[in-house]
This record gives C-alpha cells, sequence and structure tokens, in this order.
C-alpha cells in the first residue's frame, strides 16, 4: 500500500508542494509581522491616566499610551527581585509610554499591573508631538500670547488649533527660506568662492575678474540681507504663542507652539478623526525629514536615496553588464579562456558584499575620486568633492556587484535566440553588428530585463558595502535639488536598509524607534517590490513584442 | 580523404542547355561551382563539385538526406561561413567573379544573393518591417521609397491582397505559409540576382506548397533560383534543371524532364524510381 504510494509519485508533489508552502509562510509571516509591528505605529492609540502605588508606597498619577505588556511567572519574578504573595502565580507589567522624557529623564516605564490603584481615560488628555523631547501628555490648561493669557478652559482647545495652524504655517515659511532661498545664496557664494580660487590657481585672478565677482557676491549679500529680515520677523511671530500644560502629577509646563508639530486627544477621537489621524502620520512618514536623531518624523530622503541610487546603478550596470555578454557570447573564441572568464564572472557574484565596499572605499573613492579632485577641482582642496564617498561610487559599488547577475542572465538570452533568426538576417546582406543590434540585441532584450531585476533586488537590499562608500545617518540636502546642476553626485545619501539599521540599533532611545524600525523594514519590501514591478512590467511588455519563433 | 582521390563527375553543361530542354535558346551561365570541396573538420561534406546554373531559370537539387544539397546551396551565399569549423576549397563564381575571393564584401554579396530558409525565420516585427529589414540595412529610410518597395516585394511574393491591412501586426501572427511568402517578399525586396531556396515548402501544407509553387514558376522571370528540395515531385514540377547528389557528390545533373525521364546513371535511376533515400 505505501510503496504503491511512493511508486504513484504523489509523495513528490507532497514535497515540492510543502516546500513551497515553507516558503509562503516565512514570506507571508515577515511581511505580515512587519506590516502589523510597522503600520499600527501610527494608529492613534488610547492614553490611560493610572493611579500607581510606587515600591515605596506613594500614590502617584501617571499617563500614557500602553505599548507592551508582559506575564512572567513568579518563582521568575521572585529570582528578578519582586516581592511575591503567595497566592501571585504571575507577574504582569505595562511598558507604557509616558512621554515628558524633558520632566522624568525617559519616555517609557515599566508598571506592575497589581499597584495600579485606578485606570481612566479622560478624553481631554492631550498629546503633544514636539519637535524635540518626545511626545509630551498632559491637560491644556491655557493659551498665552506674548505672554499674556488669551484663553483658558474649555475654549482654550480651539484657540490652540487655530494658533498651532498659523504656527505651523510661519514654521513652513522659515523652512522654505532657510532650506531653499538661503541654501541657494549659501550654494552660490561656495562656488564663486570656489571660482575665485581656482582663477588663483591658474593666475588668472585679476582686477576683471575681481570686480566681476566682488559684484556677484554684492549680488547675493543683498539677497540674503532681503531674506535675513524675512525670517528675523518671522522668528519674531512663531516666538509668541506659547500653551500651559499641566501634567498628570500636577506639574505646569509651558510649551511654544514652534516647538509643536501636532496635538490631539486620542480619547476624544472617533473613528473618522482616528483615520484621518493615521493617514496624516502615514503621509508624514513618507513625505517629511527624520526629527529627533532619526526616531520621528518621516522617512523620505533615505526613500529618496534608495531609490535614486538604484536608478543611478542600473544605469551603469546595464551597458557594462550587455556589453561584455555580447562580447563573451558573440565574439569571443569559445575556449578555455572565455571559459575562464565565465566561471571568474559568476564567483564574482559569490564574493561576499561588505569586500566590494572596501573596494569602493579604496579604489573609487580614495583612488579614483583623489585622482579626480586633483585633476577638475584643485581649487576645493583640501576639502575632497569626490574624493569622499558619495553617491555616484556608492552606485557604481554596486553596479559592480551586481555585473555579474546581468552578465549571466544576457548571456542566456542571447544563447536562446534561434539561429534561424540571426541566418535570416544575414541572408538579408546585414553584418554581424547590424544583426546584433537590429534583431538579437532587441529580443535578448527581456534576459537583460531580467538580469536587471534580480540586480535591482540586490541592490537596493545591500547594506554593508554601503556604509563604506556614500551612505550616512543624516544627509544635509538631497542629491536633487534646485541648484545648478541639479544632480550632485559628489554628495552622501540616506539609505533604507542604513536607516533600518541606524534607527533599529545605534539609536538612544531604543523603545521609541522600534515601531519605525518595522515600518522602515516595511516600506524598504514596498520600495523593491515596487520597482521590481515595474521592471518586470517592462520586460513583459519587451518579452510580448520580442516573442521568439516557438516550436 | 585527400583532395586527390576526390571523384569528379564532369558533366557536360553544353549539351544540357542546348540540348532538348524546355527552352530552345541557349541560356547565359550564371553561377559557375567550380571544383568545390568542402570540410567540416576532418570530414569531407562535399567532394569536387562542378555545376553551372543558368540564369532565370529554377536548377533544383535533389537527393536523399545528408547528400550535401543544403550544404552546397549554403555555399553560394556563403552562408556556411559562419560554421567555424567549415572550411572551403575550389571556386564559385557568380557572373564571373569569385564569391571566394578575399576582395569579396560578404554582406554586399548576400545582397545579391538572397536565401529562403526551410522553417519560416520572420523576425519578430511588423509585417512592414520584416519586408523593409534589408533596405533599412542599406540605410534606406525614406518612407516613400520603403512603402514602394515592400507594396512590390508583397506583390511579388502573392501576399499583397491578403497582407495590405494588416502591414503593422506582428510578422509571428500569420500562418507558416503566409509567413514562408513573407520570407521570400523579404528576400526579394532587396532585389537580389539570385534567389536560394532551402527545401521552401518541407514545413508547410499542401495549399501552402502549392501557392510556393506557383510563386516560384513566376519568380523565375526575374531570378535565378536555386531550389533544395527532398520532394522529387516538387522539382518536376518547378525545375528547368535538376541535379541530382549523393553522398557530397553530384552524380547527374540535366534537363528537368530528361532526367526524370531518362537518367544517364544507375544511382539517379535507383533514387527517383523510389528504391532508396
Amino acid at each position: 500500500m505505501i510503496k504503491q504510494w511512493f511508486k504513484s509519485g504523489a509523495p513528490w508533489v507532497w514535497l515540492n508542494a510543502a516546500a513551497v508552502s515553507v516558503c509562503l509562510i516565512f514570506v507571508v509571516g515577515l511581511l505580515g509581522l512587519d506590516l502589523v509591528r510597522g503600520a499600527v505605529h501610527f494608529w492613534p492609540s488610547q492614553v490611560a491616566e493610572f493611579s500607581y502605588q510606587e515600591d515605596n508606597g506613594q500614590i502617584q498619577t501617571l499617563a500614557g499610551e500602553i505599548v507592551d505588556t508582559s506575564v512572567t511567572g513568579a518563582v521568575m519574578a521572585k529570582a528578578a527581585g519582586y516581592k511575591m504573595a503567595d497566592d501571585e502565580d504571575s507577574l504582569v507589567q505595562h511598558l507604557i509610554k509616558i512621554g515628558n522624557r524633558d520632566i522624568h529623564g525617559m519616555d517609557f516605564r515599566w508598571i506592575q499591573v497589581r499597584n495600579i490603584k485606578q485606570q481612566r481615560n479622560p478624553k481631554d488628555l492631550m498629546v503633544v508631538e514636539r519637535r524635540e523631547w518626545g511626545n509630551f501628555y498632559g491637560f491644556l490648561s491655557e493659551v498665552k500670547e506674548s505672554g499674556t493669557t488669551i484663553a483658558v478652559g474649555k475654549e482654550a482647545q480651539s484657540v490652540l488649533t487655530e494658533k498651532l495652524a498659523v504656527t505651523l504655517g510661519i514654521y513652513e515659511e522659515i523652512a522654505r527660506l532657510e532650506k531653499k532661498e538661503i541654501g541657494a545664496i549659501n550654494y552660490g557664494l561656495e562656488r564663486l568662492r570656489l571660482k575665485q580660487k581656482s582663477l588663483q590657481l591658474k593666475n588668472r585672478w585679476d582686477d576683471a575678474a575681481e570686480k566681476e565677482l566682488a559684484a556677484e557676491t554684492a549680488d547675493y549679500q543683498a539677497q540674503y540681507q532681503k531674506y535675513q529680515v524675512q525670517l528675523l520677523d518671522l522668528y519674531q511671530q512663531i516666538k509668541r504663542d506659547t500653551a500651559v500644560f499641566k501634567t498628570a502629577d500636577g506639574n505646569q509646563k509651558e510649551i511654544p507652539l514652534a516647538k509643536v508639530v501636532r496635538v490631539y486627544q486620542p480619547n476624544a477621537m472617533n473613528l473618522f478623526e482616528k483615520i484621518g489621524h493615521y493617514v496624516s502620520k502615514v503621509v508624514e512618514f513618507l513625505t517629511d525629514e527624520p526629527r529627533e536623531a532619526n526616531t520621528e518624523g518621516g522617512i523620505f530622503p533615505a526613500i529618496f536615496g534608495t531609490v535614486m541610487m538604484v536608478i543611478i546603478m542600473s544605469i551603469i550596470v546595464t551597458p557594462f553588464g550587455v556589453i561584455a555578454a555580447v562580447y563573451m557570447r558573440e565574439y569571443a573564441k569559445q575556449g578555455f579562456v572565455t571559459q575562464l572568464i565565465r566561471i571568474a564572472v559568476n564567483n564574482l557574484a559569490g564574493v561576499p558584499s561588505v569586500v566590494y565596499g572596501v573596494f569602493g572605499l579604496g579604489f573609487f573613492v580614495y583612488i579614483l575620486g583623489g585622482n579626480i579632485d586633483r585633476l577638475f577641482y584643485p581649487e576645493a582642496a583640501p576639502a575632497p568633492v569626490f574624493g569622499t564617498p558619495g553617491i555616484l561610487w556608492a552606485s557604481i559599488t554596486l553596479a559592480l556587484l551586481t555585473l555579474p547577475v546581468v552578465i549571466v542572465s544576457t548571456e542566456e538570452g542571447l544563447a536562446r535566440i534561434p539561429k534561424s533568426i540571426r541566418e535570416g538576417s544575414l541572408a538579408l546582406g546585414a553584418t554581424k553588428l547590424e544583426t546584433l543590434w537590429r534583431t538579437v540585441l532587441p529580443m535578448a532584450s527581456p534576459a537583460m530585463m531580467t538580469g536587471l531585476i534580480l540586480a535591482v533586488a540586490r541592490a537596493a537590499g545591500e547594506v554593508a558595502p554601503l556604509m563604506l562608500v556614500g551612505v550616512v545617518k543624516l544627509a544635509p540636502s538631497l542629491p536633487l535639488d534646485g541648484n545648478f546642476p541639479f544632480l550632485h553626485l559628489d554628495r552622501k545619501f540616506m539609505h533604507l536598509g542604513f536607516h533600518i539599521y541606524d534607527v533599529g540599533f545605534q539609536s538612544p532611545n531604543v523603545e521609541a524607534a522600534r515601531p519605525l524600525v518595522y515600518a522602515t523594514s516595511l516600506l524598504l519590501v514596498l520600495v523593491i517590490v515596487a520597482l521590481n514591478i515595474s521592471a518586470i512590467a517592462i520586460r513583459n511588455h519587451l518579452r510580448e513584442k520580442y516573442r521568439a519563433l516557438e516550436g | 580523404m585527400t583532395t586527390q582521390n576526390v571523384r569528379t563527375h564532369a558533366i557536360d553543361m553544353d549539351s544540357i542547355l542546348r540540348g532538348s530542354g524546355k527552352s530552345s535558346e541557349p541560356s547565359e551561365v550564371c553561377i559557375k561551382v567550380e571544383n568545390l570541396n568542402l570540410f567540416y573538420g576532418d570530414k569531407q561534406a562535399l567532394h569536387g563539385i562542378n555545376m553551372e546554373m543558368p540564369k532565370k531559370k529554377v536548377t533544383a537539387y535533389i537527393g536523399p538526406s545528408g547528400c550535401g544539397k543544403s550544404t552546397l546551396l549554403r555555399c553560394i551565399n556563403r552562408m556556411n561561413d559562419l560554421v567555424d569549423s567549415a572550411r572551403i576549397e575550389g571556386k564559385i563564381l557568380l557572373d564571373d567573379e569569385n564569391i571566394y575571393d578575399k576582395s569579396v564584401n560578404v554582406a554586399a554579396l548576400r545582397r545579391r544573393v538572397g536565401m529562403v530558409f526551410q522553417k519560416p525565420n520572420p523576425f519578430p516585427k511588423s509585417i512592414f518591417e520584416n519586408v523593409a529589414y534589408g533596405l533599412r540595412i542599406q540605410g534606406i529610410n525614406d518612407k516613400r521609397t520603403l512603402e514602394e518597395t515592400v507594396e512590390n516585394a508583397l506583390r511579388g511574393a502573392a501576399l499583397w491582397d491578403e497582407m495590405k491591412d494588416r502591414l503593422n501586426d506582428n510578422a509571428l501572427g500569420m500562418s507558416g505559409g503566409q509567413q514562408q511568402r513573407l520570407v521570400i517578399a523579404r528576400a526579394i525586396a532587396i532585389e537580389p540576382e539570385v534567389l536560394l531556396l532551402d527545401e521552401p515548402a518541407s514545413a508547410l501544407d499542401p495549399i501552402s506548397t502549392l501557392k510556393i509553387e506557383e510563386l516560384i514558376n513566376e519568380l523565375k522571370e526575374k531570378y535565378t533560383i536555386v531550389i533544395v528540395t527532398h520532394n522529387m515531385q516538387q522539382a518536376a514540377r518547378v525545375s528547368d534543371y535538376t541535379a541530382f547528389m549523393y553522398m557530397g557528390e553530384l552524380i547527374e545533373m540535366g534537363n528537368t524532364s530528361e532526367l526524370f525521364t531518362n537518367p544517364r546513371k544507375k544511382q539517379t535511376e535507383d533514387y527517383i524510381t523510389g528504391r532508396y533515400g
């Protein structure tokens, strides 16, 4: 009976199905974990007020969000030094985010459930997201303008909302002026400085040049003065309004609205308000810059850096890989040496990526970049331009890393083109090059895209080599902006993979960072999926177009 | 085997050409093969072939599989150059020029000697672009010229009426017979002098085969045609002259009706009466 079952081949089908299922479970589990832990982070959770009896017997009032709950067995709890009554078989503890780091010195603390005397969800308990010191939990008592109270109690809340909207507007205007306008002026001034130095180095620094540069500098200075006046005015305005809060334990705290990102009362929100809040938080996460050592705010620069690096890498790796594959398959004499090269290329794919990072740093950054600086940017010395890690070197290093994948799949694609197609073209008087260019390469393009898809998938997820050749924790400006020449390949950049590592493992505030690690992981997966789907769409289109003769 | 002991069959071309063939006038010689030997590595595939193919006539090569008829055909436009191990001795004269001369531009030669293969091999492009391919290779991109040439070529291949509304469709969507006629149109679009057909109907159904044969009859008005076929009836129907090959040697060549009715060699007779092959 069993023997027959084995003979029927069914066990193999089951085995294969089981293998596929295991893979699926892993993938779905991973995505599910990221989704649950990451996406939930943005949902406004209830904020509770606890009457809590400390170990010394004092009763204290705390406010915060329950983040996590742990259950410890009585024996373990005793061993850890907790006093346990005889009838207690476990110790239940909540991790609560109490915020108010400027008052307590910490954001999170564990409390024992058995010591909670009372727990309420007061509707007017307010969460204040701040630009520094993390969240604040408390009750609004009054709103002040230039130090004088303008609203107290119930009406304070609507006044606060109003004032905050104005303040946020001013804040954005300041950010725009500082980053865009004054940033452009600084960029221009730096260029003038380099121009002057370059002219001096070339011994062409004369009165005319000096006059010209002085005029341009004066022009920039005048613009700067103009913005400076505007900025001073805005700074005055933004400092004007403050709000006074009372914490759960009765402390008073005055917070300038300039330091506030958003206020909300989660306990009073209905479902739609919560959804609205959630959406605005997600949008902030996707489009804003990070705050507070990357543990708050958004990760837009990291998304941008990742996508940009992958695109530059693709632009570099595709032609190189295709040309190498065409030479090896179409022109090189098939023999021992070609075979050896092929094996070497395949083995390159197995070299640990950090080795590529070291090579990139040693060769691209120091040798190539250093020489480029010496030859083309003598005026910038001693500051390096290309002689320092940057997005160009990171892209080239990853291009090198993914080159074998593109070569191998392009070669396979070329090998699959039927001989009859080549002969058909040659018989019409086409040369080998014309045949390649007009017929063979287009027909092999789906295979090239397959190589590129694999390359993108690998490159987007790579972190180790990037840490050596251009990724940083916080990049002051994007590699693409409004200042000529718009694309700044020498700049350092942020990357999602590195961001996960940095936020998760290098952050001073681990508890606050943890959900962001999941959210960022989810986003990294989504970015890779998006890049892949677009590449697959292109490949399928090409496949349809150049469907080879079948059968 | 060395070249010295290769048996050569001298064929009296004059008697064939002046003989009681279908055409009474003597024809000009278009392609002349002189003492052609071909080796694949150490193996000799063609043994001292000598033959002449007259202009604007259809010459058919018949013989059993592996006898070298396709190999000989592929020598005429130097397709065998693509086979790394192939080595050729002897001459093939096209209009008195040796095509194996060092000075010959192979691409230019192939423009003069078009070829159609056993299996239809259209490019994965539109019907129009397939026919225009040879012209585009020559750098002709003028829209009017292209359209005119494509239309003429498709008319020449009896495809125009079927395909004139589908010129932008992918050629791979056509039937096998249509594809083969498209490939012929593609070959005649660049106006070659010679058209080599390598078993052009072997992958087609009887009706498509008939159409191809009718087409060959029309095309010989303008082109010198050499056709390889394993189908003797087809050779008898379409060709003016027939060459019978066996084991890499040319056994007999002559006027088609004569060769089939009155073969001079025993091997030929055995083959056409179906005793082997």
